[in-house]
């Protein structure tokens, strides 16, 4: 008999929530925190539950939710007739809906403090193992089990094999959490990662802010990974108030099928262009490139201290003739603090349109689509052909898309201080 | 009571002597019959865009099993994929990995499908008659990864929101 190894974050995860002694590879039942559903497919998870559901369908109330926020308000008849399915199945189970206000739904349950160090949650929406940034589990599901994750409160999953990520040094100034995130596609592309649990550190991350691990995270499902799973820093604990023993952390001794290192010592500005999340190069290199829109916003800049540092930067500034700047703001919380803090003010009296909390840019017509041959610089995470329009986008941080918005070409926020 | 040790014949999707890999969803379920929603009506379209055993459907018979390569079901989500099988009475997929969630529909539906990393068209002879044993993890004298305990639950209980049933008592 082996000597008992030491586990990995996510190893420990689960079995806290009664995924027993597990290893990679093994299939287990894990126990949900947070069971959700968004607008999209919430409508054919109430459809399983009538369906399958029997006389108890939701085995905790308390636990279990839905949130709206691709397409809010509703702009087609589909989408409002769904949502209405939902709101009045809600009514009759007791269930709490964050309807067509609230905005995106992950960043509401990070911000309720649902989704805090060590739980699990799971829903509908690919992008949901952003709780990762906060050490957290996340996972997005089908229908199907997602409507079992409501009826039982649990789901099954196949442990993932971990792997270890050392960010070796510190980013140049003026560089973001964005472009270290395209550093990781720019390093590991699609492949590299997929399927894994992805642990990652560093001196970067000890001091990154919460809003930067959910900015880094939220590119773990253009990685191909299962998760991005950050161990909580300081400032991450201290948002949820909470201790470093309440928290979960891997052994010291965990061991790992892999361990990378990726130096991120002196990182210029980045961006993903067309078509593909992993096709990375630097923003100097489009230098020349004309510039039709730009969006600010998603679950990957959508929190307010990317809201606020777009303000900063367009304060005094006026978007370039011709361009267009939607900005997105991913909570009604954000976007109450931007009004009340006058920051609304900055981001209008600069040209910009902004539009009510959700998830904009990336659900298909929310605050405008892109036309052929339209160029577009988008803080979201993904670029692929359709997925935003017709047009060109090309994938970056808030300092490279507001740079860009007021010099009418693509730009890095270091060009802006010239202006 | 379903059980773990099955007899069937042993469909071997093969080309050239090899297992057939990348079996999408359109080539086991065509996206033509998506409308339909009667499992018993689906069997009859199993594999009719699959190049090479398009009439598998009117010479399969109840009790059969089916081993492939590589990435079995990649594609789409639909259940019907899974639910055609079942609707012909095959008992059992082995393949030498699966698309992700192919495998998943699967499972959560109560319908056996079976890892062999190692599996080759050369091991079998098509249509022979094998005993499965999903337990043990044997395909005749070769081995299979067994059914894992989470597969078991759902397999016995019948399907994933039945097992949500057992739960409770």
């Amino acid at each position: 008999m082996e000597a008992a190894m030491g586990r990995t974050l996510i190893q420990k995860i689960i079995s806290k929530h009664g995924g027993g002694e597990c290893a990679g590879g093994d299939v287990v039942w894990m126990d949900i925190d947070n069971r959700s559903a968004r607008d999209f497919a919430g409508a054919n998870v109430v459809g399983n539950l009538e369906k399958y559901g029997g006389d108890s369908p939701i085995a905790d109330p308390e636990k279990t939710f839905f949130t709206f926020d691709c397409n809010v308000p509703a702009n087609t008849i589909p989408y409002a007739t769904n949502q209405h399915r939902i709101r009045l199945y809600a009514r009759e189970q007791h269930l709490k809906v964050w309807d067509v206000n609230a905005g995106i739904g992950s960043h509401v349950v990070i911000e309720e403090g649902l989704a805090k160090p060590g739980t699990t949650t799971i829903g509908t929406d690919s992008h949901l193992n952003i709780m990762g940034a906060v050490g957290a589990f996340g996972q997005g599901m089908g229908d199907v089990d997602t409507a079992f994750a409501f009826k039982s409160g649990k789901i099954w999953f196949q442990v993932p094999e971990s792997v270890k990520v050392t960010l070796k040094g510190m980013p140049a100034p003026g560089t973001e959490a964005k472009d270290v995130a395209l550093a990781m596609l720019r390093e590991f592309g699609s492949h590299t990662l997929l399927g894994k649990s992805v642990e990652v550190q560093g001196e970067w991350l000890d001091q990154a802010e919460l809003s930067d691990c959910i900015t880094f995270a939220s590119l773990g499902t253009e990685l191909g990974a299962i998760i991005i799973l950050l161990p909580p820093n300081q400032k991450v604990l201290d948002a949820f108030s909470m201790k470093r023993e309440e928290a979960v952390y891997a052994d010291d001794d965990a061991v790992y099928e892999k361990e990378y290192t990726l130096d991120i010592t002196g990182l210029t500005p980045l961006l993903a262009a067309p078509p593909n999340p992993h096709n990375v190069h630097a923003v100097s290199e489009y230098a020349d490139t004309k510039v039709d829109g730009v969006f600010i916003g998603s679950c990957t800049n959508g929190s307010y201290a990317d809201m606020a540092y777009a303000a900063k930067l367009l304060k005094g500034r006026k978007v370039a003739d011709g361009v267009m700047l939607k900005v997105v703001p991913a909570t009604r919380t954000t976007w109450m603090r931007l009004l009340h803090e006058g920051l609304l003010a900055d981001l209008f009296d600069a040209g910009a349109i902004v539009s009510n909390a959700g998830c904009g840019g990336c659900a298909s017509g929310q605050i405008g689509m892109t036309g052929s041959g339209e160029v577009q610089i988008s803080t979201s995470n993904r670029n692929f052909t359709g997925k935003q329009g017709k047009g060109d986008t090309y994938l970056a941080g808030i300092g490279t898309a507001a740079a860009s918005a007021v010099l009418g070409r693509i730009a890095s926020v270091n060009e802006l201080e010239e202006v | 009571m379903a059980s773990l040790k099955i007899q069937g014949r042993l469909w071997v999707l093969q080309r050239n002597g090899e297992l057939i890999s990348d079996i999408d969803t359109d080539m086991i379920f065509h996206n033509q019959y998506l409308a339909i929603t009667d499992i018993a009506k689906m069997g009859q379209y199993a594999f009719d865009n699959l190049e090479g055993f398009k009439d598998f459907a009117k010479l399969a018979k109840p009790g059969d099993i089916v081993l492939a390569g590589d990435n079995f079901g990649s594609g789409s989500s639909r259940q019907q994929a899974v639910d055609c099988f079942t609707s012909l009475g095959v008992k059992a997929v082995i393949a030498r990995s699966y698309g992700a969630i192919y495998k998943r529909n699967a499972i959560n539906s109560a319908f056996p499908v079976i890892t062999m990393p190692d599996a080759k068209a050369s091991d079998f002879s098509h249509l022979e008659t094998v005993v499965l044993d999903m337990e043990k993890g044997l395909l005749r004298d070769r081995k299979v990864e067994p059914m894992s305990g989470v597969q078991k639950d759902i397999f016995f209980a019948g399907g994933l929101f039945q097992y949500a049933e057992t739960l409770k008592k």
